[in-house]
């Protein structure tokens, strides 16, 4: 058997006039936890659906095991032994852990034998999932087990994740590679496709760095250092800026917005949030943190007035920016052109025509403002980077200053330059005057930013000081 | 706007291409006399100023009405199949009320029977937008339905009350002069209502992309979440609108055909039109102007269909069977560019 788990060798592949690999490679040693990192871009999530698989490059070659070999399907990447944790989970969420295992299987399906195997296979790997409970009733952090479980379950030996721990809570990401450095210990091998570079060094045995579809660095994760990561990276000699601000001193400005006893039920009649109070202040910022499920998403919304509370009063400004998490979902439409996005601001209220020449020019300026790199307000908003998206919904979302800015997580698969980019854009914005809510599954990034903390546990609102262990404590409910 | 009207050419193009290929198989398949019947198809679409006139643009003018009602349904999300339904409602109310203001003069007349019809339509697609806000029914089920029932409702209307005093057939007698579509041309059958039709695809154009309220239609179409959370739209408010307009485009084609073809109203009125619409609008990709050229083919089309039957005994359910291939072959390529464009 070969030394080398996993190798890809001068890969290339190209989207139209798009180059996404230029050449690229990886090696990965087997019994190794490797981090491929990368700016949005840098071909990343080609490279490993490459290697699973999921698209045929133009040129190059990809070895499994030691073996030369060409993969007409994930499926065929299976049988060889490979497994991937995707980003947005495949999973279905109206069947149960043992079902979404077993799907892909072939011949009759026994499901009370795959719920079976995943009871053994989970009390073996230690990834605890009951086979029996259906998908959509569990967190994120249980649905990423579902879905190594399933690729353990077709006997991958080599498994990818791609941004495994993105929609993960620091405790849930802490557990995830817990597991991982068992997995490599004995004997498997993981590739892990990373934005957080510290992340990657404190975790990992050897590091690669992709950039514009080639590879630009491969070290042990030991030999290296998070400068010379970053110049990698960005293939510029700057150390990445974390400290946008300083945290504001005592003084406080006058109330913007105010909650005061609000509850809030969703459709099913369960308490999502538990009479809450809130008060947000002209020119500060108040991070917020909160797993998924603790009524954090439902108190934003409250926030942002997108949601109607059951119970409790709502004084909110008469403009507010909300930056959601969801971008594609929720802040722009794909299919519209920018300066169409653009009109979606106010398009409620708007009477007779729409005044597009104006609109136009609007847009082309805070495209400018904004650092929005697009030829031209009449492109489609789907063809513009997540970054240049970000940067344009902030852009839209800042305009008229509003006196309160909802965001949340406004930094999330963003790379180093549109993640500065868009925290200076909060941080300014509280600086003239608007009260900036942030929310954030990296407590991490808060830290540098927030005047006050709010956590929310289970429906329950509470302020905490702006410090790491206090946050930590908060979030799973601890004094 | 440029890149988009281009393909759109292109899209139509190659369908036209495509159909022409297939019919030649399905004849060469059927052992029919190929070239005679190709003959006998474009001489009865295109072949003489009759077959343009009286055949061509009569059969495209309901066409245009109801390709614009599912085109503009489309554009916002509505899945309304059941245009055929509201037609027919906008028959019967324009059949209806014509009788009874028959004695009028036609500038009062004609107005209040097309607007009866326009109103019916609107109306019979209301409930299928009533029971998906409501309820959540899927309005390709409720409109779906709501033809089935508007079409027996018809059948019993011109076999009870609406039926003529002999009681003999089953329609009713003839509209009066007054409540008539008046001709465009002498001693041909193309009526005043392909004007109107035009009209309104324009309208519904300029609407479309000229307007906040059209804008907000487009906007819930092609992304109901974000239109809600970053524009504070109501896409109930918007669907419910789309609903209403689209039904009263249907409703508003049924009174032309009513007024300007039939003069009564009888059982099958309808050979299907609010059916054929999908595929009218699919083919134009939902763009308005484009549902004129879309609507005028599919026009000659059934003319030529028609001809081809009388000429050389070719079935005209062919027509029938190349808009379903229209169908198939425009989804199959918008899923293929999709596919191609999220790749």
């Amino acid at each position: 058997m070969s030394d080398h788990a996993l190798v890809l060798r001068a890969v290339s592949k190209q989207f139209g006039a798009v180059r996404a690999l230029a050449g690229a490679s990886l090696t990965v040693r087997r019994g190794t936890l490797h981090a491929v990192l990368g700016e949005n871009g840098a071909g990343k999530t080609t490279l490993m659906r490459i290697a699973f698989g999921m698209m045929a490059p133009d040129e190059g070659e990809v070895e499994i095991d030691g073996r030369p070999v060409t993969l007409s399907s994930s499926a065929a990447a299976i049988a060889l032994g490979l497994g991937m944790v995707h980003q947005h989970f495949t999973l279905v969420p109206a069947m149960s852990a043992a079902e979404n295992i077993a799907l892909g299987g072939r011949g009759r399906l026994d499901l009370g034998a795959v719920a079976e195997q995943v009871r053994v296979l989970s009390a073996r790997t230690g990834l605890a999932v009951d086979p029996d409970t259906r998908v959509d009733a569990l967190g994120v952090g249980a649905q990423q087990r579902i879905e190594i479980l399933k690729a353990l379950h077709g006997n991958a030996r080599t498994l990818i994740l791609d941004e495994p721990t993105a929609v993960l809570t620091p405790t849930e990401s802490e557990e995830l590679f817990g597991w991982l450095r068992r997995f490599v210990a004995e004997g498997g091998t993981a590739v892990l496709v990373t934005h957080k570079l510290q992340e990657a060094l404190s975790v990992a045995d050897d590091v690669t760095v992709l950039r514009r579809g080639e590879r630009v660095l491969t070290a042990r994760a030991a030999e290296i250092d998070i400068v010379t990561l970053v110049r990698a990276l960005t293939g510029e000699d700057r150390a990445p800026e974390t400290r946008v601000r300083t945290p504001r001193s005592q003084t406080v400005g006058a109330v913007v917005a105010q909650l005061t006893d609000v509850s809030v039920r969703d459709a099913r009649g369960v308490l999502r949030v538990h009479q809450a109070n809130v008060t947000c202040h002209a020119g500060e910022i108040i991070g917020v943190a909160g797993v998924e499920g603790s009524g954090v998403h439902e108190l934003l919304r409250v926030l942002a007035g997108r949601l109607t509370p059951t119970a409790g009063t709502v004084s909110l400004p008469d403009t507010v920016g909300f930056v959601p998490e969801d971008r594609l979902r929720d802040a722009v439409i794909e299919d519209f052109s920018l300066s169409e996005n653009f009109a979606l601001r106010g398009a409620a209220a708007r009477r007779g025509r729409m005044p597009w020449p104006e609109l136009r020019a609007h847009t082309a300026r805070a495209m400018a403002a904004h650092d929005v790199r697009a030829p031209s307000p009449d492109v489609r908003a789907g063809t513009l980077s997540g970054g240049n998206q970000q940067k344009f919904v902030v852009g839209r979302e800042m305009e008229n200053r509003p006196a309160l800015v909802i965001a949340e997580n406004p930094v999330r698969g963003l790379d180093l330059r549109a993640t500065e980019h868009v925290l200076r854009e909060l941080a300014a914005s509280a600086a003239s005057g608007s009260a900036v809510v942030i929310f954030s599954t990296d407590v991490d990034e808060l830290l540098p930013l927030a005047d006050r903390m709010l956590v929310t546990f289970a429906g329950q609102v509470r302020e905490v000081p702006v410090v790491r262990d206090a946050i930590a404590r908060a979030l799973v409910g601890a004094a | 706007m440029r890149a988009r009207l281009h393909s759109r050419w292109l899209v139509m193009g190659a369908t036209i291409a495509g159909i022409f290929a297939a019919v030649i198989v399905i004849l060469l398949i059927g052992g029919y006399d190929t070239s005679r019947a190709l003959a006998a198809l474009w001489d009865g679409a295109f072949g003489s100023s009759y077959a343009v006139l009286s055949a061509t643009l009569v059969r495209a003018t309901p066409l245009l009405f109801v390709g614009l009602a599912v085109g503009l349904a489309f554009r916002a999300g509505v899945l309304n199949i059941g245009a055929e339904g509201q037609l027919l409602a906008g028959a019967t109310a324009a059949v209806a009320v014509g009788l009874a203001v028959g004695a009028l003069p036609r500038v009062l007349a004609l107005p209040l029977a097309l607007g009866a019809g326009a109103a019916a339509g609107a109306a019979w697609s209301g409930i299928a937008g009533w029971l998906k806000l409501r309820f959540g029914v899927l309005e390709v089920i409720s409109t779906l339905m709501l033809n089935f029932i508007a079409t027996y409702l018809v059948s019993w209307l011109v076999r009870g009350p609406l039926q003529e005093p002999t009681r003999v057939y089953p329609q009713t007698i003839e509209l009066s002069p007054a409540v008539q579509m008046p001709l465009l041309l002498t001693g041909h059958r193309v009526h005043l209502g392909l004007v109107l039709a035009i009209g309104l695809a324009g309208f519904t154009w300029w609407v479309l992309t000229q307007t906040a309220i059209g804008f907000r239609v487009r906007a819930v179409g092609a992304g109901a979440a974000a239109a809600r959370s970053a524009g504070g739209i109501d896409p109930a408010r918007t669907t419910a609108l789309v609903f209403l307009a689209s039904g009263a485009l249907a409703g508003l084609g049924g009174a032309s055909e009513a007024t300007g073809v039939t003069f009564a109203l009888y059982e099958g009125i309808s050979p299907g039109y609010g059916y054929s619409a999908i595929a009218v609008a699919l083919l134009a990709r939902l763009h308005p102007l484009m549902i004129i050229v879309s609507a005028l083919l599919f026009g000659a089309l059934e003319a030529g269909a028609a001809a081809m039957q009388r000429d050389a005994n070719v079935p005209s359910v062919l027509a029938a069977v190349v808009e379903a291939m229209i169908v198939l072959g425009v989804l199959a390529f918008n899923h293929a560019r999709t596919r191609g464009r999220q790749a």
